[in-house]
């Protein structure tokens, strides 16, 4: 029979995969709540030392898990929030129809293509306190009445970085609205200039609900995405303690401080809190993860 | 007529903010740039020039004097062509069939898949850490393309898995009539096929893996195997007091200045491809 056949050729298709996502996620994974439960140096993980919850009692008090986990819900908000604006109006700026659109869509392109690494580094210099061209422009426009160390004010650091990582990310959900934008039939926006709506009205009442669907998913991958940030953070500010995000400091933990059970631990909660924005986007979406 | 004039102010207004839109996406790329074509004085001035003058290439020359970045450019351009390319034949056999094929556990399959497209990477980073070190992979090309795979092969699976879905069915049929079996059809008409599909997950893959910076930072010591990521946040002067910009806005031109050509081109295809994988799943 074909089915009988389509179904061992299909097992036969998926098994290396299946292998290979044993291998790199599940055996890791597996090894990670393992080594929670123990008090080990990832130097010498040959005599770890069974500690029960400990670990995970321990991070219930741990001022630094709590710093890092405060800076990356902030970054993680301003950073979604920031971006889906700038991203939609982006969006719909260009979805718009004038001269020279296609080079414009090719110039906001051009943030996404840069490493997150490079971009940190270009703002790092660019945000330089003494040779830094923002404060060069800063100050020439009389914006800033002195030059500025954004990267070393405690009270700037974390909201600059943010700025760079809404600069680099934007493009990404400005492509995913844009996308969306272009599944809306343009002639119930024909129907509504008849009804005299004005702009304004259409994109409350058509656009933006029209959109919602683009929207949620766009936010589910961008939140997940800013959770879980690592690279913006560690190269432009490593593990300093107004900026450290969850990712850095489990890393940290890990190795510069070898402490395997305890890093072990902090992984588990990053999952288990990146877990728990899934399932409630899930929730209150209903089945947008449905690949059908 | 009192709407001719304001029609002219909003189209200006309208052109200052396509102005303003595309100043801010590109201005911090172009400045990187002309940093990088300056001489070290120039570079460090409270005054600096908004076009690459002077001029010069010592920069450029710095950067690759050193053996070591040369080095780095090999090692990122392997690490994340072996890694695409395993994943771009174990992601073709899996999503045809995860796309035409039916057999009971497949949504399974498909959600362990997205599962893994959302995880975070350093959930992993300890087990991945022991398990590399167990293996005899730590520091070794073979340790990066493997820790790789984590998530080059989900996403290709998932994009792939979009593609497959859209052939049409007659293609597949008439290759059944003709007497083929499902690997034939496969190979002989469903994979020509998916060409562009290939290429544009294939290259969407190769972007994620060359600018991976946690695995390569934490899976690598010493120059021998570390990527241009890696090399390029690390870049050191002389003292720690010494940054050297210049050299900095150099490797990073080089590193970038590729992907954002291979985007340009394949513009179209690339937020086809990322929509049908975003927008989809």
């Amino acid at each position: 029979m074909l089915t009988v056949r389509q179904t061992r050729l299909a097992w036969l298709l998926v098994l290396p995969t299946l292998l290979v996502v044993v291998l790199v996620a599940g055996y890791p994974l597996a090894q990670v709540f393992y080594y929670s439960f123990f008090k080990a140096d990832i130097a010498f993980v040959e005599r770890p030392e069974f500690v029960g919850f400990e670990n995970y009692l321990f991070l219930l008090r741990d001022p630094d898990f709590r710093v890092a986990f405060w800076n990356t819900l902030k970054f993680t908000f301003w950073s979604v929030s920031l971006e889906t604006i700038l991203g939609l109006a982006i969006a719909l700026i260009v979805h718009s129809n004038f001269k020279g659109r296609g080079l414009v869509r090719t110039a906001i392109l051009i943030p996404w293509a840069i490493p997150t690494v490079v971009s940190a580094k270009m703002w790092q210099w660019m945000l330089n306190d003494i040779y830094g061209v923002i404060n060069v422009i800063g100050t020439k426009l009389g914006i800033l009445s002195s030059k500025v160390a954004f990267l070393a004010n405690p009270n700037l650091v974390l909201p600059a970085i943010i700025a760079v990582d809404v600069w680099k990310t934007t493009p990404f959900m400005a492509l995913l609205l844009l996308a969306g934008l272009q599944l809306i039939p343009s002639d119930i926006y024909e129907a509504a200039d008849i009804d005299g709506a004005s702009k304004w009205q259409q994109f409350w009442t058509l656009t933006l609900p029209l959109l919602t669907p683009a929207l949620v998913v766009a936010l589910i991958f961008r939140t997940l995405d800013a959770l879980r940030v690592f690279d913006v953070i560690f190269v432009m500010t490593g593990v300093n303690t107004a900026t450290k995000s969850l990712a850095v400091y489990n890393r940290q933990t890990l190795i510069d401080f070898q402490d395997l059970g305890y890093g072990s631990a902090i992984s588990v909660a990053i999952l288990v809190i990146i877990m728990i924005f899934v399932v409630l986007y899930m929730r209150f979406v209903g089945g947008v993860g449905r690949h059908d | 007529m009192t709407k001719g004039p304001w029609l002219i102010v909003r189209r200006l207004l309208f052109y200052a903010l396509v102005v303003f839109v595309v100043v801010y996406s590109v201005f911090p790329f172009y400045w990187a740039v002309i940093s990088s074509f300056k001489p070290s004085d120039a570079l460090f001035s409270s005054n600096p020039s908004f076009l690459p003058i002077p001029f010069t290439l010592s920069q450029y020359e710095n950067v690759f004097s050193g053996a070591a970045f040369g080095r780095n450019l090999i090692n990122s351009l392997i690490v994340a062509g072996f890694a695409t390319l395993i994943s771009l034949v174990l992601g073709v056999l899996s999503a045809y069939a995860l796309g035409r094929l039916r057999f009971p556990p497949k949504n399974a399959v498909l959600y362990i898949v997205l599962a893994m497209t959302m995880f975070p990477q350093v959930s992993v980073l300890s087990g991945m850490f022991v398990l590399l070190r167990q293996l005899g992979l730590f520091n070794t090309y073979g340790g990066l393309i493997f820790s790789y795979l984590l998530f080059t092969l989900p996403f290709t699976i998932w994009v792939l898995t979009g593609y497959f879905r859209g052939l049409p069915r007659e293609l597949e049929e008439a290759a059944y009539v003709d007497g083929a079996t499902p690997m034939q059809t496969l190979l002989r008409v469903m994979l020509p096929l998916t060409g562009p599909g290939l290429v544009t997950t294939g290259l969407l893959a190769f972007i994620q893996a060359w600018n991976e910076y946690l695995f390569a930072l934490t899976f690598t010591i010493g120059n021998e195997v570390k990527t241009v990521p890696v090399a390029i946040a690390s870049f050191g002067g002389a003292t720690p007091f010494e940054i050297p910009w210049g050299s900095i806005m150099a490797a990073s031109v080089v590193v970038t200045v590729p992907l954002v050509i291979m985007v340009l081109v394949f513009q179209q295809r690339i937020v086809a491809g990322l929509t049908a994988g975003a927008v989809k799943g």
